[in-house]
């Protein structure tokens, strides 16, 4: 129904939008190439001279050490938690089963700094120092819906005459669950762990209160930007953490479609969701 | 004595509890359920109480040191002028954003859904959820990098003799930097409401006489308001509480909600303060979640 002149300036606006997503990212991956040590435009000489400069800071590798600590556990204890909660939301009807997604994925859409405060509070209120063990609790609250949503999507994919038939045949509960469950959801297992470790990794909001003295690498970024130090290797370390961030979501989008990475409840919730067309 | 199986393994302890669970399905759900729920409970929850209780106490100025009576002063200082205002401001921000967003979404998501081929669609939902996880503190500060006085934005309007707009730390500049960060939550969401309106409801349309545009306003566009509600929990939300755009995009007199309760942990060292303050978008955000209900919202995730 659309005439040419609309489709023309639809393709326009999508073409604009795509522009205002990708320009800033093209930029600061630009900047990490750039020679100089002040951030003007144009660059007038290119180099990767900042990323060994980088990689040898030692502030930047303890704080990065950390991050994949705090990171890794975050990302065990949300995929424990998460399918749990998938497990038992897919397996059983009863009463608050919309609540139980609505509260999982609150952490993640009101405002980080609600966590944040509310975690110090409680830190300060129990008398528990601030240290990685702290940031890990964090960042495990705002994970566990991601590993959730992507293993309860594909629990409702699985056809349930596949565990039925495995009973059927003498298997016990647990090898239903080794030899036929986990294998099914083996893909949306790993691109949940992904996906959280890459939440984890780049979080800094949360992270600004429930951390101690000690940096992870976006609190080492946040703190250089405002004090307008060591610029160049903020570049560097910045573009890093995009392709960190990226490649999971990447490997998320071939493992288990696109449609798993939209972060609420999206393709979840609806239960006759048509299904991405798996990636060719 | 073990029972032997048809399989002829004989049945230990661990295959007769996995059996038993396995009949009773609401044991399983509440083994699967409760570890995640008591995370939940302990770790979220009891925080949330902690800094209901934290609000109400106060902070002795002269040591710094943690009061632990009962006074509302904090939430009573929250209503005078000068937090109203911040509130308000921040409110606005978020308003703002949250309609800047809907108006690039719209159309955005109405090609992927209406014109684009499949493959086009799948591609355009990478490239959209792709800035979503990419990394939230990069994308804010490549916007540094771009607003800044020596930076892309300034150049860029110079060589095309347009003059310099020279909007880097001001509330424009977070105006940007806000649509930029939250707008892959809005495609997301109006994207999913019109890719549910059926062809034939936009066919009975035109068969029943309405033009283009009348179908637009009053089919396509009443369908996927859902969508932009759900959306819009989002990109309010999340504008309300960020205190990263405001202390690095936002000019020196720009104060917002978040960067208020940062400011009041770090110098002020005030958390009784920050944690009242922390119930503003709280309490914002119930009252908006209950008015996207009313209006659908729940159904459009």
């Amino acid at each position: 129904m659309e005439s040419r002149l609309t489709r023309v300036i639809l393709r326009v606006w999508v073409v604009g939008v795509l522009l205002f997503l990708f320009i800033p990212i093209a930029t600061i991956v630009l900047f990490a190439f750039s020679k100089s040590n002040i951030l003007i435009w144009p660059i007038h000489a290119f180099s990767t001279k900042w990323f060994p400069i980088a990689w040898h800071d030692a502030q930047v590798r303890t704080a990065l050490w950390l991050s994949i600590k705090a990171a890794l556990f975050a990302t065990a204890i949300s995929l424990v938690l998460g399918s749990a909660a998938a497990f038992g939301v897919h397996r059983f009807r009863f009463f608050g089963r919309e609540t139980i997604s609505l509260l999982l994925v609150l952490p993640l859409a009101l405002p980080g700094i609600i966590t944040g405060i509310a975690l110090k509070s409680a830190f300060n209120f129990a008398g528990i120092t601030l240290s990685l063990y702290t940031i890990v609790i964090g960042h495990a609250t705002f994970c566990i819906v991601v590993v959730y949503n992507n293993v309860l999507a594909r629990l409702r994919r699985v056809s349930a005459s596949l565990t039925e038939a495995s009973m059927d045949l003498g298997a016990n509960g647990w090898q239903t669950f080794r030899l036929v469950l986990l294998p099914t959801l083996s893909t949306a297992l790993i691109s949940g762990a992904l996906l959280a470790f890459a939440l984890s990794f780049d979080e800094v909001i949360v992270t600004t209160f429930t951390a101690g003295a000690q940096n992870t690498l976006p609190l080492w970024v946040f703190g250089s930007i405002r004090l307008g130090q060591q610029l160049p290797e903020v570049n560097v370390v910045v573009t890093f953490v995009l392709l960190v961030t990226a490649i999971p979501v990447a490997v998320a989008a071939r493992l288990t479609g696109a449609r798993g990475l939209t972060r609420s409840s999206a393709g979840t919730v609806r239960e006759a969701a048509p299904e991405e067309p798996s990636a060719a | 004595m073990a029972v032997t199986s048809a399989l002829g393994r004989s049945e230990t302890g661990t295959t007769r509890v996995s059996a038993a669970l396995w009949r009773r399905g609401w044991a399983r759900a509440v083994l699967t359920l409760s570890p995640p729920l008591l995370w939940f409970l302990v770790v979220y929850f009891a925080s949330l109480v902690a800094m209901l209780i934290t609000a109400l106490w106060s902070v002795n100025p002269f040591t710094n040191n943690l009061v632990h009576s009962w006074t509302f002063s904090n939430f009573r200082e929250i209503f005078t002028g000068t937090y109203l205002t911040i509130i308000g401001r921040t409110l606005g921000m978020a308003a703002i954003v949250t309609v800047t967003d809907a108006v690039l979404a719209l159309p955005f998501a109405y090609f992927m859904t209406r014109v684009a081929s499949p493959r086009t669609r799948k591609l355009l939902f990478t490239l959209v959820v792709l800035p979503l996880w990419a990394s939230y503190l990069a994308r804010v500060y490549a916007w540094i990098v771009i607003l800044q006085n020596g930076g892309t934005l300034n150049w860029t309007f110079q060589h095309l003799g347009l003059g310099s707009p020279n909007i880097g730390y001001s509330n424009v500049a977070m105006w940007i930097v806000f649509s930029y960060i939250w707008l892959p939550f809005m495609i997301l969401p109006v994207y999913g409401a019109l890719e549910r309106i059926p062809d034939s409801y936009i066919e009975a349309s035109g068969d029943l006489g309405a033009r283009n545009l009348r179908t637009l306003f009053r089919v396509v566009l009443p369908l996927a308001f859902p969508g932009v509600v759900a959306g819009s929990i989002f990109t309010f939300s999340l504008t309300l509480g960020d205190f990263i755009t405001p202390l690095l995009i936002g000019g020196s007199s720009s104060n917002f909600i978040g960067n208020v309760i940062y400011s009041n942990i770090g110098l002020a060292n005030n958390l009784p303060f920050a944690a009242a303050l922390a119930f503003v978008p709280i309490v914002i955000m119930i009252i908006y979640l209950t008015i996207a209900r009313f209006l659908g919202a729940f159904e459009a995730f």
